[in-house]
């Protein structure tokens, strides 16, 4: 800040001290309020306040009653009562003195009228109904000043069923002449579009008109509602780009009235909202909004030179929006700059700022981190704990598994000095992640036990429960995982021989499982040794009775000898007869099993994989035997509430039908959860443009579901860092095996040579920080895995896990760039039906897929390339070999000046044949086109309501020049799902062995005798179902996703609905597609 | 988005409230004794943002009086910190050189003029002269 600028900044304050001149115009000292202020100033006790506003409340309600009080004297009770709500003391005898006042009053009296009622009371509060009259009465008087009050109401609260007996008002004032009139319905329409959007929706082209209105103030105030409606729909909105870009142009060339200004910033925070609005659109965009984009943007970087806050904040708003859109090099460059100048400052808020920004762009640039090592080193030993605390969130997105280590270490050693529960909590989260993204035995177990101890009961409840779920699922390596467990016994016996009763509950919890788990693994160790740590866990008088069944849950796994089993029988006297149930009951467990081994090693079988079947399909014989003796069939209880509801003739719970409803959305949504949180977890927290890539709008669970593996994080980001690479200085080619040390040799970052021992420190730090940031990315963008031995991975059962698929494309992008190049080279040199070989497309042009799901559920063979026969595609004809077949529409994914790309897909038996035809667009002679087309086929690994699918083309212009596109294209699972033929007989089969299954009531699609049939026939027609057969009011139905993985569907019209049963051998294969069905229903 | 605008005096008194997200009358002392404890405590030198719970706190001193902002995670905090200043020049503005007295005591015009600036917790006006339009015009009116 200028010096001018920070002697205005401390001059002001000492205006705002107590100290004042009596006599101040419009200080009303001896009034009622006054007395009341001065009171309360002079009070030293919480208590005389309580008593001193009490007899305050008394005398304001005696007043208000009475008929003789004046309209003014009723103003002076309002501020009065204002004043001691605001003290935390309720005066609701109040509120409907504050409407009265709104009705009756006049100008000052009648805005406090007003004033006192969007204070007092909420939204939904039933006394605002009497305020609709005051605002109509209002809108309609010809004093503008109680038109503008009203609309200024009305623009802070209106209860939503009301909003249509005002509405042709407020559109009418839209056309007044005065611009504060204009601008406050503007801004009363932004609230209701905010409370009941579906009531404003007609007047869409009045919003366009205040965009386009001439005063610069109404203008602004439309920008709220076109910022909400830009959030939630960016794609409507791509057309009116070019307007924001040609309104901020003029805001920044100064072409507002000087009034606009602050300290000289022409209208900062109007530019702030329409580079926001700005980032929104051109947010996923490809390319051609964000490009008219970019002038303005260089321009806003440019003005905003001048030494004051507000540009600062112009300014880091600019940085995010260009880090936002499609990228362009040079505003990159610029924009990195701008970081740099905001980190360096010696200003903590800019500091701050700064760091804000770094961590969102090292989220599409980590090797922006590089160059800020050393600045980034200092603020970890920042003396301020926020500043700290944000380059902490910083470290968490750059995270590899090299540095992880270190910044683990960074983080637990926060915790440690940080007393907010709300940062432990999140941070112990983070730590949590990091430590199982990128697991190593000893660092592992010791890392966790940090953070259950620093966690303690506060932490995510599915921290531990997912530790317990690695540890016991495994990794690749049974070695390893039988070091690990060991690891974690060894360290958990010494724990519980210090002192225990330290321990948080969820840890002793986390211990006594393992134990009872693992402890077999150390041969050394008796079980009786154990089994007494444990019990004197149990006297422990800290220790909860939940704790206390899990310690009880491990001794029975434990009771082994004869040692063993007089611990247990002890133990077991003693809480047999406890007054908590669940401890009772663990206790006679205990009990009968220490006695019966043989019965144990049944029950609790030692290492073995932990299967639990869900849909109970072990108990079919034993149902089945049951309704052939005659019993009823099961229904679940919403089905049994809503046969309740119908059996009585007047139901009392009119409500009552729409339970299901809201359940079976429930369920979904929370069945989506793994896949979509795999996407979220794997890029942390609050990444929110990564994490909506994956199409996750509906659940954001706190939960650390990982994306595993070595790459784990940055293999999702590959496409990103290919778009950053164009930013980057050429730096010289660097092995993969380089370690740190070369790094900082590379940073840009001045390193003076003799450097005095505390920097040499801090450069440890910094190449252990940021080993691996740059030739990380640039190795994994070439397919080869890093050698990193000492991490090891999970296994491939386990549900969350990617990795192979993820190295097996990236093995593919090698192997198939060589496919593709020479396809493409035949194609291009070769072919006779190309009349003029482009010239633009030289013989290197390779394109590459992968999958963007997070869970990298789709296989890839690329050996399917049509080999050595490529064929030639005019217009939007198919390949030759896929013409029988049909074949989806052709869609453009995305171009640039040389090349087009367009893809479809075609269904085939066994897989989905993805083609795509590379044209290239920018030849002189525009009749021969030159195409190139691809054909990959699609494989469903596991399961998701969508398939992703992303990838590459990069080719070599003749120059020399290296280009590449990105592209990515979304498929529903519905294009995977083939019909299965079975019989009756087979389908029941079947049935019986399957075990994952889901259960739901879909809507009928008529009413008629017929729905039932109907119904299916959509679904057939929709999803490609078969249509087993249909008995009476039930229907079966099969299908396969298209290797060997059937979905068998029991459909019975019940009360209206369809009651849907859904089996399959395949875990989440039901839940995608009933919901696909369901959206197939709803479609419909 | 803004959640909430606090003005306090340095004993921790409350001078103005406003919310712009439903808080409970009898969660607000609690929240505001917090808020306060948080930005009271902080030295001179520290960063003018603090992190509370899930959202940021943002304060500006004026001689015995603090400003407290608290905002979403998405808020940009220097735009935030500035308006605080837009504001207190606004009010200096209209009362002649503010000194905190008038603030205490003219609680329906400040609350008035915030009305003008900060709605639904989005920032409408800045612009000092069309944010003091309305309050001049009802107390001309007042007047004749």
């Amino acid at each position: 800040m200028s010096d001018v600028v920070e002697k205005t900044l401390t001059a002001l304050p000492s205006l705002l001290s107590l100290d004042s001149q009596p006599g101040s115009a419009k200080l009303s000292s001896t009034s009622k309020l006054g007395n009341l202020i001065r009171g309360i100033t002079e009070l030293t006790s919480k208590h005389e306040e309580e008593k001193l506003i009490q007899q305050e409340l008394a005398s304001i309600k005696e007043q208000v009653s009475s008929p003789n009080t004046s309209m003014r004297q009723m103003k002076e009770l309002m501020v009065r009562a204002i004043y001691c709500e605001m003290l935390g003391y309720e005066a609701s005898f109040s509120y409907i003195h504050a409407i009265k006042l709104a009705q009756q009053g006049t100008a000052l009296e009648k805005r406090v009228g007003y004033l006192a009622v969007s204070l007092f009371l909420n939204e939904s509060h039933e006394l605002l109904l009497l305020l609709v009259n005051t605002v109509l009465k209002d809108l309609q008087s010809t004093n503008l000043i109680e038109v503008c009050m009203a609309l200024t109401v009305v623009s802070q609260m209106f209860p939503k069923d009301m909003i249509p007996a005002i509405l042709p008002l407020v559109e009418e004032k839209l056309n007044h002449p005065k611009e504060i009139i204009r601008r406050k319905a503007v801004l009363a329409l932004y609230k209701f579009y905010l409370i009941a959007p579906n009531q404003v929706q007609h007047i869409h082209n009045k919003f366009r008109k205040a965009l386009c209105d001439k005063d610069p103030g109404v203008m602004t105030a439309s920008l709220h509602i076109y910022a909400q409606m830009i959030q939630e729909k960016p794609e409507g909105y791509k057309d009116l780009a070019a307007s924001f870009v040609a309104i901020l142009k003029q805001v920044v060339g100064g072409k507002l009235p000087m009034d606009f200004n602050y300290h000289s910033v022409p209208a900062p925070w109007l530019q702030i909202q329409l580079l926001r609005i700005l980032s929104l659109l051109g947010k996923n965009d490809q390319r051609y909004t964000s490009e008219i984009m970019y002038e303005v943007l260089d321009e806003s970087l440019r003005r905003a030179e001048m030494n004051h806050n507000i540009t600062y904040a112009i300014l880091y708003e600019c940085v995010k929006c260009i880090y936002t859109i499609h990228p362009k090099s040079d505003l990159l460059e610029k924009a990195a700059k701008c970081i740099g100048n905001f980190v360096l400052s010696p200003k903590i808020n800019l500091k701050y700022l700064g760091l804000k920004a770094l961590t969102y762009v090292v989220q599409q640039d980590p090797k922006l981190a590089l160059q800020h090592q050393m600045t980034i080193i200092e603020c970890l030993d920042h003396p301020d704990l926020i500043i700290k605390r944000e380059t902490l969130e910083l470290l968490f997105r750059i995270t590899n598994a090299q540095n992880v280590t270190v910044i683990v270490e960074k983080m637990l050693d926060f915790l440690r000095i940080s007393e907010d529960d709300y940062t432990t909590i999140d941070l112990v989260g983070k730590v949590a992640e990091l430590a199982e993204k990128y697991p190593s035995e000893c660092w592992f177990i010791e890392t966790m036990n940090t953070v259950f101890s620093v966690g303690g009961d506060m932490m995510q409840p599915d921290i531990p429960n997912s530790f317990l779920k690695l540890l016991s699922e495994g990794f690749d390596s049974v070695e390893e995982d039988k070091k690990l467990r060991l690891f974690a016994v060894d360290s958990y016996v010494s724990l519980l021989q210090g002192e225990p009763d330290k321990l948080p509950q969820r840890f002793l919890q986390v211990i006594s499982w393992v134990l009872g788990e693992y402890s077999y693994l150390k041969e050394e160790l008796q079980p009786a040794a154990v089994l007494r740590l444990l019990a004197k866990l149990l006297d422990t008088k800290n220790t909860s009775s939940e704790t206390k069944s899990w310690i009880l849950m491990a001794m029975t796994k434990l009771c082994d000898g004869e040692a063993g089993v007089s611990v247990a029988q002890e133990v077991s006297e003693t809480y047999s007869s406890s007054l908590d149930t669940v401890l009772r009951q663990r206790a006679h467990e205990l009990q009968y099993l220490s006695q019966n081994p043989e019965l144990r090693s049944k029950v609790l079988p030692r290492d073995a994989g932990l299967e639990v079947d869900s849909s109970l399909s072990f108990l079919d014989g034993f149902v089945s035997e049951a309704l052939a003796a005659g019993a009823a069939p099961y229904k679940p209880p919403h089905q049994r509430q809503e046969e309740l509801a119908q059996a009585k003739a007047l139901s009392l719970e009119p409500y009552g039908l729409s339970l299901p409803i809201s359940m079976s959305s429930c369920s979904i949504a929370d069945r989506q959860s793994p896949t979509l949180l795999s996407i979220s977890s794997g890029l942390s927290g609050d990444s929110t443009d990564l994490s909506l890539k994956g199409g996750s709008t509906t659940l954001k669970l706190d939960g650390v579901k990982r994306v595993w593996g070595k790459e784990g994080y940055l293999a999702q980001r590959e496409p990103l860092e290919e778009a950053a690479a164009q930013v980057e200085v050429p730096s010289p080619l660097r092995s993969p095996s380089q370690t740190g040390e070369a790094d900082n040799s590379h940073s840009q970052t001045p390193i003076p040579i003799p450097t005095p021992e505390p920097e040499q420190e801090k450069q440890q730090l910094a190449s252990s920080l940021f080993v691996g940031l740059s030739s990380h990315s640039s190795v994994s963008l070439m397919g080869k895995s890093e050698p990193t031995p000492q991490r090891f991975r999970r296994k491939a059962k386990s549900p969350s896990s990617s990795l192979d698929a993820s190295e097996r494309i990236s093995n593919s992008l090698v192997s198939s760039t060589s496919t593709v190049d020479n396809l493409l080279c035949d194609n291009l040199l070769d072919t006779s039906e190309l009349a003029v070989p482009s010239p633009s497309l030289t013989s290197q042009l390779s394109q590459s897929l992968t999958t963007a799901n997070g869970s990298f559920d789709v296989q890839l063979t690329e050996s399917d390339v049509k080999g050595s026969s490529p064929t030639l595609v005019r217009d939007n004809g198919v390949a030759v070999p896929l013409s029988g077949l049909s074949h989806s529409e052709i869609t453009p994914l995305c171009s640039d000046q040389s090349l087009d790309l367009s893809v479809c897909h075609v269904q085939k038996e066994e897989y989905l044949a993805l083609v795509s035809c590379v044209c290239d667009s920018a030849v002189q002679e525009l009749r021969s086109l030159g195409v190139a087309v691809c054909q990959y086929s699609l494989t469903v690994k596991r399961p998701s309501v969508h398939v992703e699918v992303v990838g590459m083309v990069s080719y070599q212009l003749p120059v020399g020049t290296h280009q590449s596109v990105q592209f990515s294209h979304k498929l529903p699972l519905t294009s995977f799902i083939r019909p299965l033929t079975v019989s009756t007989e087979e389908y029941g089969k079947m049935w019986l062995d399957f075990t994952n299954d889901t259960k739901q009531n879909l809507s009928l699609i008529s009413d008629g005798q017929e729905s039932l049939t109907a119904t299916l026939n959509v679904l057939k027609k929709k999803l490609q179902l078969h249509v087993v057969e249909i008995i009476g009011v039930e229907g079966i139905v099969a299908c396969r996703l298209h290797q060997d993985q059937p979905c068998l569907m029991h459909c019975r019209v019940h009360a209206g609905t369809l009651a849907v049963w859904l089996r399959s051998p395949v875990p989440d294969l039901p839940d995608c597609l009933i919901y696909h069905c369901q959206r197939a229903l709803q479609e419909h | 988005m803004i959640k909430f605008m606090l003005m306090v005096n340095r004993q921790g008194q409350t001078r103005l409230s406003r919310y712009y997200t439903p808080v409970e009358l009898s969660r607000r002392a609690v929240l505001e004794a917090d808020v306060v404890r948080c930005c009271l405590t902080r030295k001179k030198d520290q960063c003018s943002f603090v992190e509370y719970k899930d959202f940021k706190l943002i304060y500006r001193q004026y001689a015995a009086l603090y400003i407290v902002v608290g905002v979403t995670d998405s808020e940009n905090e220097l735009s935030v910190y500035e308006l605080v200043h837009n504001f207190v020049e606004v009010l200096d503005k209209y009362f002649s050189r503010v000194v905190s007295l008038d603030i205490m005591f003219n609680l329906d015009r400040v609350h008035i003029i915030l009305d003008e600036m900060i709605q639904n917790g989005h920032i409408v006006e800045t612009n000092k002269s069309r944010v003091l339009a309305p309050l001049t015009a009802l107390d001309k009116m007042a007047d004749s």
